[in-house]
């Protein structure tokens, strides 16, 4: 029953875009926004092309690495600063800065350092990651309840017993959704790198087709990615869900 | 400290135990502590009332070997106990400790299953002390589910597969409504005969404390020291219905007479420090 009402509201939600979407259409005209139809069926036509597969291969292998590390290093420092009290005061505000602060502005100095190939998007787009999944594992271990502590010591757990058992599971939600939060911003990151200083991948070919007036081309691309966003967004959604609903 | 006809083997021991807290930078230490001398008797329910922040939970994590003492020392069953919770204590906490991620059966069964007990006996234990606690229709259930009530149940649960031969209570019911913490004391009337267990209660509730013990030890305000220790005489047979005894007033009266004052004490430099 909530599934099919989720569909449905899903659905509704989806034809309001597509009707927001043929009114802008109508008022601004084909040539700054084309209409679903013609976006649908450019899309048809680029999709199967090597042109798009190449580039969005570049833009899935810039993404991965680029997640991998961001996961990562988030991970181990948000551990770190959340298990050790000092290193927690000293990096949180250094790391709430950053958070902060558009990453956009340090793209120079990261071109700099990386280069305009494959690395600097990486490096990019783990930029973006690295701290909500740092600043959200930092949080969920912080406020790991301390009275969990006085019972694994009750109940003579080891030390790995503690983490393991009772230490991972009490900070996985909190954990998890700092994940979602650090795979949206790692996308936009390596598109962001894509667009301002690139030759290949998805970020390039959106802003390429703007400067050659190809607006179906430009509309097809950000659909892909939104689509992608929002089928990875879900997923990892639902896995917070899950864990959520026992808390 | 303890009465003059004490008989009984000495199950427990505080000798000369103080506690006091290092003061953060530029500030005094907190002697929140003692010094404290305590014997239960093996089987015994013993209650320790007194005013916020006189050191009540921090003398029942010193007995359950979670905290050290300053000074002083603390034997169970013959043994000194120093850095580790001794094998046969068992500890239920005011807070929620309830692990929200395992099911009432995985919950219960959790503390059994780390010591690599076979599952077989894991399953007999675990059913036993739901059924015992009323939550067999629970099992599959998470904590989120249930009331504040049940979810202690669920802890006591826990402790409970265990076998301790020493229940440290800390304000179990803290958390409680007044209905549901008299039905809860009863709760734990009947566990303390089941098991045979020695009980040490944490309380600031008076009449819980005069309903439940054998005897109750009355604390003072900060560094908290017994001041008094009151012998009820309740039958080992007993339940909430005492409250309407004679009795029971006497003692709750005589209870408060020693901590009046001593709370009036203890507000005035109530939250300075930990409790």
């Amino acid at each position: 029953m909530i599934a099919t009402q989720r569909v449905t509201d899903s659905l509704i939600i989806v034809a309001i875009l597509l009707a927001v979407w043929q009114g802008l259409n109508l008022m601004v005209g084909d040539t700054a926004l084309p209409g679903p139809a013609a976006t649908l069926a450019y899309l048809a036509h680029l999709v199967p092309s090597a042109r798009f597969a190449e580039n969005a291969l570049a833009t899935l292998a810039a993404f991965t690495y680029a997640l991998v590390i961001a996961y990562g290093l988030g991970l181990a420092i948000g551990v770190w600063l959340g298990a050790h009290h000092l290193s927690g005061a000293v990096g949180e505000p250094l790391l709430v800065a950053l958070y902060s602060i558009p990453k956009i502005t340090l793209y120079p100095v990261i071109l700099l350092i990386f280069g305009l190939g494959i690395s600097g998007k990486v490096a990019f787009g783990a930029l973006h990651g690295i701290l909500p999944v740092a600043l959200l594992t930092m949080s969920a271990i912080r406020n790991i309840p301390p009275v969990y502590l006085k019972v694994a010591r009750t109940l003579h757990l080891s030390k790995w017993q503690t983490i393991f058992a009772v230490f991972f599971p009490a900070t996985l939600p909190e954990v998890v959704a700092g994940l979602r939060i650090g795979f949206t911003v790692t996308l936009l990151g390596v598109l962001l790198a894509e667009m301002f200083a690139s030759k290949r991948g998805l970020g390039f070919l959106i802003i390429n087709a703007m400067s050659l007036a190809q607006s179906e081309e430009m509309l097809t691309v950000a659909i892909m990615l939104f689509v992608f966003a929002v089928l990875a967004n879900s997923l990892l959604l639902w896995m917070e869900h899950r864990l959520h609903r026992r808390n | 400290m303890t009465g003059p006809d004490s008989g009984g083997e000495v199950h427990a021991r505080l000798l000369g135990v103080t506690r006091i807290f290092p003061g953060a930078t530029g500030q005094q230490p907190v002697h929140a502590l003692g010094p404290v001398d305590l014997e239960l008797r093996r089987g015994e329910f013993f209650a320790v009332v007194g005013p916020s922040g006189c050191g009540k939970s921090t003398l029942l994590e010193i007995l359950a070997g979670l905290q050290s003492p300053t000074s002083g020392t603390v034997t169970f069953e013959g043994q000194p106990v120093t850095a580790d919770v001794p094998d046969g204590i068992g500890v239920v906490f005011q807070e929620d400790a309830s692990f929200p991620w395992l099911t009432v059966w995985d919950n219960a069964a959790f503390g059994l299953r780390r010591a690599g007990a076979p599952e077989a006996e894991v399953s007999r234990s675990v059913n036993d002390a739901l059924a015992f606690m009323g939550l067999q229709d629970f099992a599959r259930a998470y904590p989120s589910q249930l009331s504040g009530g049940m979810r202690q149940r669920v802890c006591i649960a826990r402790t409970l597969v265990l076998q301790p031969r020493l229940i440290l209570l800390d304000e179990p019911f803290g958390a409680l409504d007044a209905q549901t913490r008299l039905l809860m004391g009863d709760e734990v009337l009947r566990l303390w005969r089941r098991t045979s267990a020695t009980v040490l209660l944490i309380t600031h509730a008076l009449d819980e404390a005069a309903m439940l013990s054998d005897r109750i030890g009355a604390m003072s305000a900060r560094p908290g020291r017994f001041m008094d220790i009151v012998e009820t005489r309740w039958p080992r047979e007993r339940d909430s219905t005492i409250v309407s005894e004679t009795s029971f007033g006497e003692i709750t009266g005589r209870l408060w007479e020693n901590l009046r004052g001593e709370s009036i004490k203890s507000l005035g430099h109530s939250g300075a420090g930990p409790a």
